[in-house]
């Protein structure tokens, strides 16, 4: 196990960035690399800032929690949509390509605005509890079944980091799609009892080729969720309750 | 609102074990009620807190809860009937009320008589930020995404917001608001091991700092959490513990009931991090590559509960360790976590100082903590502080005496002031680089102003720190642009970061006590008698090498619970001459109003009520409770 740790701190890693910063009228897309040592337990983090502290001041990309949880650091690793800061070197080759999210708006190399996606995204499905109900904050909560409670936790576990937009298929001929991240919102309210809008509500939403009825089911969306939510199932889900609702109006 | 980063990306989102609230709808919260949840955050204070403002949140943090609940937070919910728990290493088997299936659960942390923290699996951080930056949406509330504030603008008397950076463009945009408030989170980054997000940083506090009239609070007091991952420092949550984990040596050994019998590994998070410092300095750490570590154990808990209950955790575990904890042992030690100093402020959460600036949450000190917060009680904080101090922001804002009192003129030069200083740094022809001066201030942290501290260290840590900032004058940068540019932010926070890292560390060389989570191993014992009192950190002149402290002495004669024994930790505190007298009056009121009500004798001991907006006076209804 030692050895096997020690060969491996022992490569040298090619990161392979694309770099591009609209910002600036003499920048040019292009390819630079930067070559590291390995060490122990390197994440995609710990390469990045060392990259930037020893050989590329400018070089723009974001983390915030840089463990998981707050999803600001998506982008394509060797090709692939992910979290740059729990992905270990270790279980990459020791050439690696980096490069930002596609569809979102390119803020400079690796950096892009899904902040402002998201809130359009939000804004648009109304992605918020709805509820009419008087507020009594001095009153004993309204109760909720324990499993209930549990099955919107599943679905609110989503961290909006994009990599559902970037391996989408439908979002490239649909500007306006809304993606798996949409529609998991979606079915995470409808799930909610707090919230009183009905099936009729939510399909003024999404029971169109913009929403529900525009998924090709390619699914890439599934297989580079860095929380494995069930977005295949969701989406079937939804798909069928929306073409219920459109029937029954 | 002005931010960072996209809202949702803060790092409230890394707070997964809960938040505390006296709802005592579990069996093991039974009896639990805002006397209850205000002792244990005193105790875990060291008596440093300010009794009125704990009030405040004790009576508050129920309806915060609730009213999270009506926005959508899903909060694990009570099971009827009986359930297996794991406490203290045990298997036990409880039973759930009827009455009280459906309604909000709660699970175990360190320093609670009770059970007390409501918590949604271990995401608790990430659904309330969600549900509130969703109503933020809801409200159509604009967030500015990628925006520093760089300075406050003021009048010597009075803030009027702030001079903005926008990361993306490098636009200098002035703000000009009625009311500035700072939400800016804590300054972990000044330390090198530390569980905090990259951009906690203290901006906020240190802009709030060059002001020369705001002042810091407590800025000492820096919590660190038992149980950040080795080396990464990433943490896993109390809930580990909270929820049965224990913590093991080198001879895997359960350590923490040799020196803490009563609390174990739930005593206090400042009690609980020094001895496990203490034990691995007496030699039961577990060596490995990058130093020594303790081990948690949570494999006792199951892995059905870890699935549930834990799951961030094993997804921590599982990326960063390689490990899967439901059948190995998780290496952990001590991290930098919290930082319970801040901008100084009243109960209203404005600056005493500096009118219209108001701070709340980590970034501010009105003051709940003292010297060390209890687990669960900082995302409590940020939505109950969300809800009092924004009422009183409003309040200040309807009131017509605090109009937009500041000239076109005076905004010009807070502008031009900003303008100039970029330009000077980016033309500069300085040979220091920032990253090695901020680099080398993390180190001088961790290492000498840690969870132990002594006179000598800390003289060293002040002395280099004032190098470092001297040093920081002269910082040139390779690349010269205006524009997104990670090494112009780097370069102008440095001199920002080493003036709080100064708060910190002279700060506490001054404080000669050991309190809460500031332990001086030249200084062990509490001192009443003389540090009863808050550190308050100005940096007068922007030249100058060490902000100015001053310390406001908190009244033991004004308070519901004198200075004792927190029931875990050392027992040898020195005592105020004020407590045995303050105690007595206190066991007097409470025989002479023995038969009367409960406001009667809340008004005669400390009253509290008053000081909460109208809205949120009310007393909160419990299970069984007919008021």
């Amino acid at each position: 196990m030692d050895t096997t740790a020690e060969q491996r701190s022992a490569r040298r890693l090619s990161f392979n960035i694309l770099r591009y910063n609209p910002q600036d009228p003499a920048s040019r897309p292009a390819v630079q690399r930067f070559v590291l040592e390995e060490a122990d337990g390197m994440t995609l983090y710990l390469a990045l800032t060392e990259i930037r502290e020893t050989q590329a001041p400018s070089l723009q990309f974001d983390f915030v929690c840089r463990a998981g949880i707050c999803g600001s650091c998506g982008m394509l690793i060797n090709g692939r949509p992910g979290l740059a800061c729990r992905t270990l070197t270790r279980d990459l080759p020791a050439d690696i390509s980096l490069a930002p999210l596609p569809v979102f708006e390119l803020i400079g190399d690796l950096s892009v605005n899904t902040g402002r996606w998201m809130r359009a995204m939000s804004e648009r499905l109304e992605a918020w509890v709805h509820s009419q109900a008087a507020e009594d904050l001095e009153a004993m909560e309204e109760v909720m079944e324990p499993e209930l409670a549990e099955q919107i936790y599943e679905l609110e576990r989503c961290i909006e980091c994009g990599c559902c937009i970037a391996g989408c298929g439908t979002v490239r001929m649909r500007e306006d799609f809304i993606g798996a991240v949409g529609m998991n919102q979606i079915a995470r309210f409808r799930l909610d009892p707090r919230d009183e809008r009905s099936d009729q509500d939510l399909y003024q939403l999404v029971g169109d080729d913009d929403g529900v009825f525009g998924c090709l089911s390619l699914l890439g969306c599934h297989d580079v969720c860095p929380k494995s939510l069930s977005l295949q199932t969701q989406i079937a889900f939804l798909r069928r309750k929306m073409l219920r609702s459109a029937l029954e109006r | 609102m002005l931010s960072l980063v996209p809202a949702k990306r803060s790092h409230s989102a890394a707070a997964q074990g809960g938040m505390q609230a006296s709802l005592a709808n579990t069996i093991l919260g039974e009896g639990d009620n805002e006397d209850v949840h205000f002792a244990d955050t005193i105790k875990g204070s060291d008596w440093g807190a300010d009794q009125e403002v704990v009030r405040m949140f004790v009576e508050t943090a129920p309806k915060a809860v609730r009213e999270l609940a009506n926005w959508g937070v899903p909060w694990n919910r009570v099971q009827r009937g009986e359930r297996h728990v794991v406490i203290s290493g045990q298997k036990k088997t409880i039973c759930e009320r009827d009455e009280a299936h459906g309604l909000i659960t709660a699970r175990n942390f360190g320093g609670t008589k009770k059970w007390r923290t409501s918590y949604v699996s271990d995401g608790t951080g990430h659904s309330m930020l969600y549900a509130v930056s969703n109503q933020a949406i809801a409200h159509q509330i604009p967030v500015h995404e990628r925006m520093e504030a760089m300075s406050l603008m003021h009048d010597g008397g009075k803030c009027f917001g702030a001079i903005a950076r926008n990361l993306i463009t490098g636009e200098l945009v002035a703000y000009v608001a009625k009311a500035t408030v700072i939400a800016t989170g804590g300054f972990g980054r000044l330390y090198r091991v530390s569980t905090n997000a990259v951009i906690n940083e203290g901006m906020g506090a240190a802009i709030a700092l060059e002001t020369g009239i705001a002042s810091l609070g407590n800025m000492e007091a820096i919590q660190f959490h038992p149980t950040g991952i080795f080396p990464a420092a990433i943490l896993v949550t109390e809930g580990c513990r909270g929820d049965g984990g224990v913590l093991l040596d080198a001879q895997r050994h359960r350590f923490m009931p040799d020196y803490e019998p009563e609390k174990k590994e739930l005593a206090s998070r400042d009690v609980v991090s020094r001895r496990m410092e203490e034990h691995i300095a007496k030699g039961h750490g577990v060596e490995s590559h990058y130093g020594e570590h303790v081990w948690l154990d949570i494999t006792l808990l199951g892995e059905a509960h870890i699935n549930k209950n834990l799951r961030e955790v094993k997804e921590i575990c599982q990326y960063f360790l390689g490990i899967d904890p439901t059948r190995e042992l998780i290496p952990v030690r001590p991290a930098q976590h919290y930082s319970m100093g801040g901008v100084r402020t009243d109960h209203r959460g404005e600056s005493p100082t500096l009118r219209g600036l108001f701070a709340c949450g980590e970034a501010a000190c009105w003051d709940m903590h003292g010297f060390n917060r209890l687990g669960g009680n900082s995302v409590a904080e940020t939505v109950v502080a969300g809800m009092i101090v924004g009422e009183y922001v409003a309040d200040y804002c309807d009131d017509p005496a605090n109009g937009i009192d500041i000239s076109s003129g005076l905004i010009g030069e807070f502008w031009q002031r900003e303008d100039a200083a970029l330009d000077a740094l980016v033309k500069s022809q300085g040979k220091e680089r920032a990253i090695d001066l901020s680099n080398r201030m993390k180190d001088i942290m961790t290492d000498r102003v840690g969870i132990f501290r002594n006179g000598e260290d800390l003289q060293r840590a002040v002395d280099e720190l004032q190098t470092l900032l001297v040093r920081s004058r002269d910082i040139g940068i390779e690349e010269k642009t205006r524009a997104a540019n990670p090494e112009l932010v780097a370069a102008y926070r440095a001199g920002r970061m080493l003036k709080l890292a100064l708060c910190v560390a002279y700060g506490a060389l001054q404080r000669t006590e050991s309190r809460g989570a500031h332990y001086r191993q030249d200084h062990p014992r509490r001192d009443d008698k003389n540090w009863l009192r808050r550190t308050l950190a100005t940096w007068v002149d922007p030249d100058d090498g060490l902000p100015s402290l001053d310390y406001e002495a908190l009244d033991v004669m004004k308070m519901e619970m004198p200075p004792g024994w927190r029931g875990y930790g050392p027992e040898d505190h020195i005592e105020h001459p004020q407590t045995a007298i303050r105690s007595q009056e206190i066991e007097d009121i409470r025989q002479r109003l023995a038969s009367t009500g409960r406001e009667e004798r809340e008004a005669a001991i400390m009253s509290f009520r008053h000081l909460l907006p109208a809205q949120l006076r009310g007393h909160n209804a419990r299970l069984g409770e007919t008021d």
